[in-house]
Order: structure tokens, then C-alpha cells, then sequence
């Protein structure tokens, strides 16, 4: 696993994909963004999006977890393998989310993200302050979110 | 017919939409389905982590408020949704039992340069907290389609 130490600007780490589906598109939008175009078919070909799509914070959520997932497998292999794992967390925020493209039903979204810029946490000294750019990118290659994050990751010399 | 339009949100203008309960069960149903860190799951797990003690993700701080500004004015204008959002932070961490409250500020409004029928509305949203301090602040640029479409 991967200290602060270790990582280096311009690392890429592939995510994960997901098949966005017409009932979880609306059952997150009817939780958090009941907006038409993510509500109902019909609402949503008169839209300006002219047909059915996610919630930009849908498109998001899927990364987190997607993200966890990946993590947890490296998590579970380090620990096979008696090796230490770094914290990772939390975030401090984001900036620059851009919703490029919407994700309609059946879209095919690829995530990945890359290492923008690393430096040292004043106020953890323990920690190192990680910058990513995370996008995902739907079947035609076409770029549908990307967002900057910054996040505390242990460093392996704590002093 | 939406009420409000591009042509309704004035810059300087606050509201304040809430307040809503966030309980301990919500927070780890949504961080089992989206963020599934300890930190977000349990308790004890949460106090070995920075949070010292559950919090929600800051997805759902976003999910939350995006919720809360639709039944507060969205879903009762003329919203043709967002290109994306400037800047989030997540300052404080979302503890069970809050009851938040959405400060909405305009900031600044523009035309549409490409778009005649549209105009753009910038807001400052932020999450706050029983006692009024900020817990998330979110910074973005909303779509409004316009009463009148620029000639």
C-alpha cells in the first residue's frame, strides 16, 4: 500500500465502470434531486437534456464508492501480504466538478483518477495533503465528470 | 407554470431553507450504498479516524442540500440544472442528530452568451449547523431558463 511517500504526481488509478440504470437513476433522484429529466421519461424528452438522465450528484456517488471498492481490494491484499496501510481521509473538498455530458439510461461510465499534487499537512504532521483529478468517461470516450479533490493520506515518517 | 425565473434572483438575496433532521441511521445507509469508510459506518471504527467519531460522507452533506434547494425554490422554477459546482469544502463533520439548515446566497447572475433562453445564477449554499456554524459550503453556477428570451 501506498504512504504518502510513495506516491508520486501523474499516478493514474483506474476506478472502476458502471452501467447507469433507468429505476436507480430515478430512485436516487427521487432521494436527492427530484428534478423531471431525472424523474420521468416523458418530462425528460421535453427537457433541453432530451431524454432521461442522472442526477450530476448520481454521476459523483458512483465514483465514491467505486473508489472504496478499489481501495478496499488493494486494503485487503496488503494486509494478506503483512503489510502496513495508510489512512486515507477525509477529504477536505472539491473544486472545479464539471458535469461535461449527461449520463443517460445505459450509459457505460469508466472512472479513473490521477495524482495532481502532493504536499506536506501543516496542521497534521502526520498526514500528507493528496490532489487528484478524478473523471469518468461514458462508452463513445466522451468526458462526462471530472472534479479535483484533496484529501489527508498517513505518511510513513510521521517527524 | 415555475414560478421563479432567470430573471427573479436577485444578487445579495439570502434565504435560509430547513431545518432537517440527519439521524445516525441515514448516515450509515447512505455511506453503506455510496462511501462505505468506517468513518461513516460506525462508531468506534470512527473514533480511531481524523472525524473522531461518525460522520456523514460529504457526499451526502451535498446530496442533502441539493435535496433540500429543490423543495426549497428548484423544483418551483424554471431550472435547467447545473454545468457543474466552483468549489466544495467540507469544514465540519456532519454528526448524527443535527438538524441542518441551507443558507442560500446570490451571488452574481449573467446571460447566456450562446443561449437566448437562458441565464446562469451563481449561488454560495451552505450547510449549517443547530447553532448557525457552516458544516459544508458549496459553490455553483445554476441554469435558469429566462422569462423573456434575450431578443
Amino acid at each position: 500500500m501506498k504512504f504518502f511517500e510513495d506516491l508520486k504526481v501523474g499516478d493514474i488509478v483506474t476506478i472502476g465502470r458502471h452501467t447507469f440504470g433507468a429505476d436507480e437513476i430515478k430512485a436516487f433522484a427521487k432521494r436527492f434531486d427530484p428534478q423531471l429529466f431525472h424523474m420521468d421519461e416523458t418530462a425528460a424528452e421535453k427537457s433541453h437534456f432530451g431524454a432521461l438522465c442522472a442526477s450530476g450528484w448520481h454521476t459523483a456517488a458512483v465514483w465514491m464508492r467505486l473508489m472504496v471498492d478499489q481501495r478496499r481490494g488493494e486494503v485487503e491484499a496488503a494486509l494478506a501480504r503483512g503489510e502496513k496501510v495508510p489512512a486515507l481521509g477525509p477529504a477536505l473538498g472539491l473544486r472545479d466538478l464539471k458535469w461535461l455530458k449527461p449520463v443517460y439510461v445505459g450509459d457505460v461510465i469508466d472512472y479513473k483518477s490521477e495524482i495532481t499534487e502532493l504536499r506536506v499537512s501543516n496542521s497534521k504532521p502526520g498526514r500528507g495533503l493528496m490532489t487528484i483529478l478524478s473523471s469518468g468517461a461514458n462508452q463513445k470516450g466522451e468526458t462526462v465528470i471530472s472534479f479535483l479533490s484533496t484529501t489527508f493520506v498517513e505518511r510513513r515518517n510521521k517527524a | 407554470m415555475p414560478k421563479l425565473h432567470w430573471e427573479d434572483f436577485e444578487p445579495g438575496a439570502v434565504a435560509i431553507y430547513g431545518p432537517r433532521l440527519v439521524t445516525r441511521e441515514e448516515i450509515v445507509a447512505f455511506a453503506a450504498e455510496f462511501d462505505p469508510q468506517p468513518m461513516h459506518l460506525d462508531e468506534t471504527a470512527a473514533s480511531a479516524t481524523i472525524l473522531g467519531g461518525l460522520g456523514a460522507s460529504g457526499w451526502q452533506s451535498c446530496c442533502l442540500l441539493m435535496r433540500m434547494i429543490c423543495d426549497g425554490f428548484i423544483l418551483d422554477s424554471t431550472s435547467m440544472g447545473a454545468p457543474g459546482v466552483e468549489e466544495v469544502r467540507w469544514l465540519k463533520p456532519l454528526r448524527p442528530g443535527t438538524r441542518i439548515r441551507i443558507r442560500s446566497t446570490v451571488m452574481d447572475k449573467r446571460e447566456s452568451k450562446s443561449r437566448g433562453e437562458m441565464g446562469m445564477v451563481k449561488f454560495l449554499f451552505e450547510v449549517l449547523d443547530d447553532t448557525d456554524a457552516p458544516l459544508t459550503t458549496l459553490t455553483t453556477t445554476l441554469m435558469f431558463g429566462r422569462r423573456e428570451p434575450r431578443p
